[in-house]
């Protein structure tokens, strides 16, 4: 309360204008430490395209779930009693994304956008962040970009990056003997940024990528790009697609017969949602990086038990990674009692952070990447399923220090 | 060697899916001069039926093979009677509108009920494997689908050249008033024609069922390749379809596996070729541009 109160006087100009400005304001307001005094959490994502299931409404409700626990655990002690959650279609185009997210920030007082995926998508409301001056904590995008040669100060990147994902799956499958690559990606910013990632990463750990073959976007049929890609006798075909792409190339694999050969498929990025639709037998076995696993510890299982019981489903990584951007900005504007974009950045900068999400996790302050521990899991065969959505056997845990590129080396300087 | 091979096959099992598709396409255009952009949809909604009719009713692809070309032909039917019927004497451009409307419709209604993420199926264990044909190696199910769909082409051919009733819809699509004129109620065969021309359609959806990603939006970018199809064939060329489905075919997988950029390209840079060479599309009549 010494806090807020210091925050009240400081701005007590800014008090009584609004206050003006609100008709008096309710009793026990605690007034100008809020824009418009309340706190608007806006999710912008896909809420009907390829990645709705991913992330989607779902995620507005992990966000959601958020708020409850902040309500809960703060009650009446909470520096701001309106909390509101808004919920954005961006459609995975930049073009929308770029004027919803000035639209949020201009008149729908938002605070903070969360989420975003498609990573050109994410790029322009990073953008939009810095030219508003205002929060953007990122889930779903996983371009280094955000973190690197377009990093600003108040956009942070929240769960995972394509380095992560190439650097636990390359590397470990590099390193387990599939020595000779071959990628397949999609011709987008996204799959060349991966495909750039997981060569690096390959090679560091002593592979070589004997070639790399672009397809187009969307595609549904992959049977000769798949001939040729076997053709170089690679020990492993790696995959950079995402969604319904990922789908009709893995079904197309398993029919090539390239499995037979002894060609391992590794998958650049998946979520377990592409599991469920597909179902195990078709992915049964491939090794891929998941920053976060519903059931790999008994504090996710408690969560993601709350969660199917809000939603119908067992959260993705993404779900999990909105709750905990939502809940980590929430205690930030308690400690700072205001929703001041500078105060929330210092506030966040540099913190450790344990929870739902989270292990072992810090926001570094360098390039506002926030890194923790992740998996390396492979999946399950039929057999040893033994509920629904019990898909992944966690093969490795990818230390925070392993996972993430170090902060000197992501090329990101925060200009104010 | 036996690389082109395998390149040739693949080909012509992707190609198997535009030509049927197309096929159904043509002869709606032919005999109702619809341009039926609700084409792709209808493939969607035959792979999202068969995926659905295992996972309820535990009905195999066999079975869906039969059932739901029968069902899409229902379907195919009411939607004639309920919407399209009303604008066939209007501007051709009303029913492109409206079935570019029930598109978009029957996406979102198939995306409020199962997702985007897609349904799970599984190929039966009969067609899994492959066969080693001298080094070539051909998944057993790439070569059903392909044998498949030569045979119904083939099918479709006979009907069409061999009985009264194709007598009677190919007379309907090339010469219409002419059709009029010798006293053949050409109306009578609207409804059945485009039921037909949408089963084909769900037809190809069941054969794509086991291999490709059963989403809401499968049939969007299927459907832009089937206009280049039909576009190369030449509108409402029933042979033509057929040629331009595995042409089209053919190109895409050659187009991959040299030109790996371009290989969706190379379909539409043959589309503007056989526009600016023959207009009418390979097997269009010449007449009908003058």
């Amino acid at each position: 309360m010494e806090s807020t109160r210091k925050w009240a006087g400081a701005s007590a100009l800014t008090v009584t204008l609004l206050l003006s400005a609100c008709g008096g304001g309710g009793p026990g307001s605690s007034g100008g430490d809020f824009t418009g005094d309340k706190l608007v959490l806006a999710v912008l994502n896909d809420q009907s395209g390829i990645y709705k299931d991913a992330s989607g409404p779902n995620s507005v409700k992990a966000v959601k779930m958020a708020v409850a626990d902040f309500r809960a655990k703060y009650g009446d002690k909470a520096v701001v009693q309106e909390i509101e959650v808004t919920s954005t279609d961006h459609q995975n185009k930049p073009d929308i994304a770029n004027t919803k997210a000035s639209e949020l920030y201009e008149r729908g007082g938002a605070d903070v956008i969360l989420d975003v995926p498609t990573s050109s998508a994410a790029l322009a409301v990073a953008n939009q962040a810095k030219n508003h001056k205002k929060l953007f904590l990122d889930v779903s995008a996983a371009t280094t970009a955000l973190t690197g040669a377009q990093c600003n100060k108040y956009t942070f990147q929240w769960a995972y990056n394509t380095y992560l994902l190439a650097n636990g799956t390359g590397t470990t499958v590099t390193r387990d003997g599939g020595k000779k690559w071959t990628i397949l990606f999609p011709d987008y910013e996204f799959g060349q940024n991966m495909t750039k990632s997981f060569t690096d990463a390959v090679t560091k750990a002593g592979g070589t990528v004997q070639e790399t073959i672009p397809t187009p976007f969307p595609n549904e049929n992959f049977a000769t790009f798949l001939t040729k890609a076997g053709s170089s006798n690679p020990d492993v075909i790696g995959t950079m697609h995402a969604g319904g792409d990922l789908i009709n190339l893995v079904k197309q694999f398993n029919e090539s017969g390239l499995k037979d050969k002894g060609v391992e498929l590794a998958v650049g990025l998946m979520l377990i949602n592409d599991i469920h639709s597909l179902g195990v037998e078709q992915f049964a076995g491939t090794l891929f990086t998941d920053p976060w696993y519903w059931n790999m510890d008994a504090e996710a299982r408690a969560w993601a038990d709350r969660f199917l019981a809000e939603t119908g489903a067992r959260p993705s990584f993404e779900h999990a990674g909105n709750y905990s951007a939502a809940l980590q900005y929430l205690e930030a504007v308690q400690a700072v009692g205001t929703d001041d974009a500078d105060a929330v950045v210092a506030n966040l900068e540099g913190k450790k952070v344990n929870d739902v999400f989270l292990r072992n996790g810090e926001i570094r302050a360098k390039d506002h990447s926030v890194v923790h521990d992740a998996n390396l899991a492979r999946v399950k065969k039929p057999a040893d399923v033994k509920e629904a959505w019990d898909y992944e056997e966690i093969v490795t845990k990818i230390p925070a220090a392993e996972g993430f590129p170090p902060a000197e080396a992501s090329g990101c300087s925060m200009k104010p | 060697m036996s690389a082109l091979l395998q390149y040739a096959v693949q080909g012509l099992a992707a190609g198997s899916f535009y030509a049927l598709a197309a096929l159904g396409l043509a002869v709606i255009f032919g005999v109702l001069g619809v341009v039926n952009f609700a084409h792709g949809a209808f493939y969607m909604l035959g792979a999202v039926a068969t995926a659905v009719l295992l996972d309820t009713l535990d009905l195999t692809l066999w079975w869906s093979l039969l059932v739901v070309p029968v069902l899409m032909f229902l379907f195919g039917v009411v939607v004639e009677r309920l919407l399209v019927q009303w604008l066939l004497r209007l501007d051709p451009l009303y029913n492109l509108l409206l079935t570019f409307g029930l598109t978009l419709v029957l996406v979102e209604l198939v995306k409020q009920q199962y997702g985007v993420s897609g349904l799970p199926y599984r190929l039966p264990s009969g067609l899994q494997g492959r066969i080693d044909l001298a080094g070539v190696v051909l998944p057993r199910y790439q070569l059903f689908v392909l044998f498949f769909s030569i045979a119904l082409c083939v099918l479709v051919w006979l009907m069409m050249t061999r009985t009264r009733i194709g007598m009677i819809v190919r007379a309907a699509t090339e010469k219409p008033e002419l059709a009029r004129a010798l006293g053949i109620n050409v109306g009578r065969w609207v409804t059945p024609v485009f039921g037909f021309g949408v089963a084909l359609a769900g037809l190809a959806g069941v054969l794509a069922a086991p291999f490709r990603a059963i989403t809401a939006d499968m049939g969007n970018n299927f459907a832009i390749i089937l206009f280049a199809v039909v576009v190369i064939g030449g509108l409402g060329s029933i042979v033509g379809a057929v040629v331009a489905g595995f042409l089209v075919g053919l190109v895409e997988a050659f187009g991959q596996a040299y030109a790996p950029t371009f290989a969706q390209i190379l379909i539409f840079v043959l589309m503007a070729l056989v526009i600016l060479i023959r207009p009418a599309g390979l097997f269009g009549r010449q007449e009908a541009t003058t």
